[in-house]
């Protein structure tokens, strides 16, 4: 059973109980961080003392709100009064409302049996109900922050469903750090009525997202989870990470099959069938998702390194040896082709070591003839930034500008932008994706080469093994898709 | 509660969906041993027999397994001494006389039922070390061909499927019907909680069970 979720991620106007002028207080919280990211629809706070919040002025009551103008409600209040609360607010019209009130079945029988009553009533009232005790929702189409917690993030394609709000915060604080940004993000809480099938379904039909990335810890109603992932797999890429390794232990293991099955074994072969891209922590997960979304898919393995000097090409190699890519042998007429635009002294092999012998145009035209060669499946150039980085000592060791300084630090960073900027456009043109890695995205991310890669919302990798690990997730996606005719 | 079945018919069941088996045949007396071995001409010396029942679980332990059995007077003597060996606990017990396959390379196979993901199946590298290695994949059943391909693919040691000691490279066609015959077990017939193939014997590339057994609901 599909919902729809479009009044809890786009909603024209928002309901948001328990406001007061406490700073420190869920409600005002809500109110700040969505007036802050630049919500355009309309805002209802609504509390028990009468007057304004930032700015908003304050209504004491649900029935306040005109007929109609909110679809979406907030919910901030303690567990008592919330079924009162979402009765009203139905009544004005709302169908999606987040919980983020805690006292549910987080806190014991009672709150158990509070939560089964919420769960009856959005059903009789029709409301899709996000939470309880989960920390928000944000959606960068509607400008939409409503958390009790931080950070909003830049707008992208990726959309996050989690069963731990905290690692919805680590994506956000991760979108922010590389600039690959989000569509959507919802914190399940106790996923009492919706939970990360519903979420990722509705993610599915989103024009808005391209990736789906999902953390998640505990399995309910596995086999009907695998069939709705799945399906949701043929459609969109989805990324999963799980917490907790501890295995279930109430086996069968009289059995030797039995003997040897973990949760950890069945969950990842579970995700192989199901076309789940499983990354082993939150930030590979998030960069898996970040590549996927500003990738184009590979149709093979064959992957080219270009490099601008050795030890990185050789690492990237490394990597490669603990995954299903390969660094294919250069096909004798791609060789023919970058040893006309190298020094002898080139590497004649892949990685291609450009030893240092480019020139101005070398690496966007040995990039273009790596990517749209029909026997290479994807790029990955390594050494961005090096020239912006020698330039940046320029830049700061006290002889700037004179000596010719300015004109060489100029030049350099010019490179490193357009080099940048020809990884994105060659991948988009052939077709074919063209992953950059430096740790400079990570130690100088003002640096020209990484800075660009970030403008242009891509993944800068920050390292070739880090590159190389989101390259295989999601190349083994492609081959997942290709081995059944998607 | 469950219970096992016995060898032979644990072995009737996942060869009807397809699963290759080591031809054999049973018997519960020694001349009926004999005479069925005569009557089959796919089972061919030299021979392995053991006392199988559903309540005999631990062949190997108590003894009740007679390998490379050369004739048939070998086989006799050791028909006479299996059956000789039933305990009354053991209830009703044949003798089973299976071809003995050779081939240096043992797999794994099976079905378990998982709490989380119901019916599951599972292939990995067998042998005395298989839950050392735990180099095992699992699926959750049904499977299609491609599933079962890609299960081959995730076995982490890939050498193992390659040419091996003089040995062809393993036969994926063959390996793919098997898991998928296996898993088609677990869809097809009631009650299945777990089955055991252990091990599947690589004999000439291609998959052969050597010994089955199945798990059902007792209802």
């Amino acid at each position: 059973m599909s919902h729809d979720l479009s009044a809890l991620f786009d909603p024209k106007g928002i309901i948001i109980t328990g406001v007061s002028n406490h700073p420190g207080k869920f409600g005002f919280v809500t109110l700040h961080n969505l007036l802050a990211s630049g919500y355009e629809g309309k805002v209802f706070p609504v509390g028990r003392e009468p007057g304004e919040v930032l700015g908003r002025p304050v209504l004491g009551s649900i029935d306040d709100v005109p007929d109609g103008e909110a679809d979406m409600v907030f919910i901030c209040t303690p567990q008592a009064v919330n079924e009162d609360l979402l009765r009203a607010a139905a009544a004005k019209g709302v169908s999606a409302a987040f919980f983020a009130a805690a006292g549910y079945r987080e806190a014991g029988p009672e709150g158990a049996e509070a939560e089964a009553r919420l769960v009856a009533l959005a059903d009789e009232l029709g409301v899709a109900v996000a939470g309880p005790n989960g920390q928000g929702v944000v959606s960068t189409p509607s400008k939409m922050c409503a958390q009790i917690v931080a950070p909003y993030a830049p707008a992208g394609r990726i959309a996050v469903a989690s069963q731990s709000g905290n690692f919805v915060s680590s994506f956000l604080n991760l979108a922010h750090h590389t600039g690959v940004g989000v569509s959507r993000a919802v914190a399940a809480g106790n996923a009492a009525v919706l939970g990360i099938a519903d979420y990722v379904e509705w993610f599915a039909e989103d024009p808005e997202t391209s990736v789906c990335l999902v953390y998640m810890e505990s399995v309910d109603n596995g086999r009907e989870m695998f069939e709705r992932l799945r399906a949701v797999a043929q459609r969109k890429p989805v990324v999963v990470v799980k917490g907790g390794a501890s295995d279930a232990g109430a086996r069968a293991a009289a059995s030797h099959t039995g003997a040897l099955a973990s949760d950890d074994a069945v969950f990842d072969g579970m995700c192989r069938q199901a076309g789940l891209i499983r990354a082993r922590d939150v930030e590979e997960a998030f960069e898996a998702a970040a590549t996927i979304a500003t990738q184009p898919l590979p149709t093979g393995d064959r992957v080219v390194v270009v490099t601008t000097v050795g030890g990185w090409g050789v690492a990237a190699v490394d990597a490669m040896s603990d995954t299903r890519l390969e660094a294919t042998p250069l096909p004798p007429d791609l060789y023919a082709a970058i040893d006309e635009k190298l020094p002898p002294r080139w590497s004649k092999n892949n990685p291609v070591d450009m030893a240092g012998g480019e020139t101005r145009d070398t690496v966007p035209e040995i990039l273009e003839l790596a990517a749209s060669h029909p026997d290479v499946d994807a790029v990955l150039f390594l050494g961005l930034g090096i020239q912006s980085n020698t330039a940046a000592m320029m830049r700061e060791g006290g002889f700037y500008p004179d000596h010719g300084l300015e004109r060489i630090v100029g030049f350099h960073e010019r490179q490193d932008a357009r080099y940048a900027e020809a990884a994105a456009e060659i991948a988009a043109r052939t077709n074919t994706p063209v992953l950059v890695a430096t740790e400079l995205a990570n130690a100088r991310p003002d640096n020209a080469g990484p800075a660009a890669v970030r403008a242009a919302g891509r993944m800068c990798h920050a390292s070739a093994g880090r590159a190389v690990r989101s390259l295989d997730l999601m190349s083994r996606y492609a081959k997942w898709r290709r081995a059944r005719g998607l | 509660m469950s219970i096992t079945l016995s060898e032979a018919e644990s072995r009737r069941v996942v060869a009807g969906h397809g699963v290759p088996v080591s031809p054999f045949v049973t018997g519960t007396t020694t001349d009926e041993v004999v005479a069925a071995l005569d009557a089959a001409p796919t089972v061919v010396y030299p021979v392995v027999a053991k006392l199988c029942g559903r309540a005999i679980a631990h062949k190997t332990e108590r003894g009740l397994v007679r390998l490379r059995l050369g004739d048939e007077a070998a086989l006799r003597h050791a028909c006479d001494e299996l059956l000789a060996a039933a305990k009354p606990d053991d209830g009703d017990v044949e003798v089973l006389v299976s071809t003995m396959v050779a081939g240096n390379r043992e797999l794994i196979a099976g079905l378990n039922d998982d709490p989380q993901f119901g019916l599951t199946v599972m292939l990995g590298v067998g042998g005395i070390l298989a839950e050392a290695i735990r180099d095992v994949v699992f699926r959750l059943v049904p499977i299609d061909e491609v599933d079962a391909g890609e299960m081959i693919d995730d076995l982490a040691t890939q050498r193992l499927l390659e040419e091996f000691r003089g040995e062809p490279a393993v036969d994926r066609r063959a390996l793919i019907d098997a898991l998928v015959g296996l898993a088609r077990v677990g869809e097809q017939e009631a009650g299945i909680r777990a089955i055991d193939l252990n091990p599947m014997i690589l004999v000439d590339g291609r998959p052969i069970a050597v010994d089955a057994l199945i798990e059902i609901d007792d209802r």
